[in-house]
């Protein structure tokens, strides 16, 4: 699947203040095109932003210093080579909004001021990259470590029967909270390094379960995932009221779900219809209509779960 | 085609995660009720719905969905954006109904799943 890359993603994330050059050098109008060539040598820099009783004026770059050597003006003040007013972006813009910028206007760099429109730094291309680049780094990091720590769990503690139990308790009608569980579960799967099928198949399995006990139970109950390096097995506890029929309860398009909850999309009774899909194992019971447990099995490695 | 793309095409307008525009989709499913589509919306679809509570959020997110269009002007609830912002999925509201804005998409050649 074509994915938006995680530098596009970045270029909105990250703010034009994260990345800037703070320190800025600057340079006042009366300053002479010889006093610029200076500056920009001794800072290594390409321009300046122009400054006058601390307002900015103008900008100032080493193009326009080139133009006055050759026309043979260096005697001249920034004050009358430099670009008055110039296009300025804001410290808690978007870096997206830099980069447009720059390929809007083919200027090479662009003064940068706070919300009050004050001076508060300066951006190039140049500072762009760097900034892209160092947050790259240290999310690969972060993931890194965090994919490391995670998906080796099952080599780094040996067990005969090792396995990672996730609990969620569920909280009857909390609609506001539906599917926290089940995307919690899918991202532990995900990092585990599960295989994007396999982490569908859990989701929604997981996910069906965790409404099945805000929609219908009494007091809620629990979501249980239980990770094995062979099979991943979901159950969803309750302690009431039950299910009469569950043969019944497994038909598709069953519901006994009232009429305010249909209106939100759920209670269609095709939730236990689509957990069989997704399970390898599936088992329901309720016995005496007291309580209702469901676990679900998905198989990781064929010849183990057929075992 | 991007979700950027179709926002233009179908004048929609964009309610959360700007970020995530650039996303291709790879489909679409229409449907309200939540378990249809967690049984057939794709990763990468479009979804279009008229349901607007905070769960379509977790729908989408569960599936990797591209984004929500929810139409016939119904309001997200602020939760749901609240939740569509934290988690990346676009939502795009618009005042067509379902079956017109399923048939411009299938104009701009978007196809349904069981296609």
């Amino acid at each position: 699947m074509p994915e938006i890359t995680r530098v596009q993603e970045l270029v909105y994330e990250l703010k034009i203040g994260e990345v800037m050059t703070r320190n800025v050098i600057t340079v006042t109008p009366r300053t002479s095109m010889a006093e610029l060539r200076e500056a920009l040598r001794e800072h290594r820099i390409s321009g300046a932003p122009v400054m006058q009783n601390g307002e900015l004026v103008g900008i100032i770059s080493v193009e326009d210093l080139i133009k006055a050597l050759a026309a043979g003006e260096m005697g001249a003040t920034v004050g009358e080579k430099m670009t008055p007013n110039p296009v300025t972006l804001r410290a808690d813009e978007p870096v997206g909004i830099a980069v447009d910028y720059f390929a809007r206007y083919g200027y090479g760099r662009f003064p940068v001021v706070d919300n009050k429109g004050k001076l508060a730094g300066i951006i190039t291309r140049g500072d762009i990259i760097q900034g892209l680049l160092k947050k790259l780094e240290v999310e690969y990091h972060e993931e890194e470590i965090r994919h490391y720590r995670v998906s080796h769990i099952f080599e780094d503690i040996v067990s005969d029967r090792t396995s990672l139990i996730l609990r969620y308790d569920v909280m009857a009608r909390d609609f506001d909270h539906a599917g926290e569980a089940s995307s919690k579960i899918k991202r532990a799967l995900s990092r585990l390094g599960a295989s994007p099928q396999i982490v569908r198949r859990a989701a929604i399995a997981a996910y069906e379960a965790e409404m099945n006990i805000i929609i219908h139970t009494n007091e809620g109950g629990e979501l249980v995932a239980e990770i094995q390096p062979w099979q991943i097995s979901i159950r969803a506890v309750d302690t009431g009221p039950g299910i009469p029929d569950t043969e019944q309860a497994m038909q598709p398009g069953f519901s006994t779900a009232p009429e305010w909850i249909r209106e939100l999309g759920f209670g269609a009774g095709m939730g236990l219809t689509n957990i069989q899909k997704c399970a390898d194992e599936m088992r329901l019971e309720s016995p005496g209509g007291k309580w209702t447990s469901l676990e679900v099995v998905i198989y990781l490695d064929r010849r183990r779960g057929e075992k | 085609m991007t979700l950027e793309e179709l926002c233009c095409q179908l004048s929609l307008e964009v309610r959360t995660a700007a970020r995530k525009l650039r996303m291709e989709v790879t489909g679409g499913y229409a449907a309200d009720l939540l378990s249809c589509v967690m049984a057939k919306a794709q990763a990468g679809n479009v979804w279009v719905t008229l349901q607007g509570h905070p769960n379509i959020v977790a729908v989408a997110s569960l599936l990797n969905l591209a984004g929500i269009i929810i139409t016939e002007g119904m309001a997200p609830d602020p939760a749901t954006l609240e939740k569509a912002e934290e988690q990346g999925i676009p939502i795009l509201t618009t005042p067509l109904t379902t079956f017109t804005v399923v048939g411009k998409l299938s104009a701009l050649g978007i196809k349904g799943v069981d296609q």
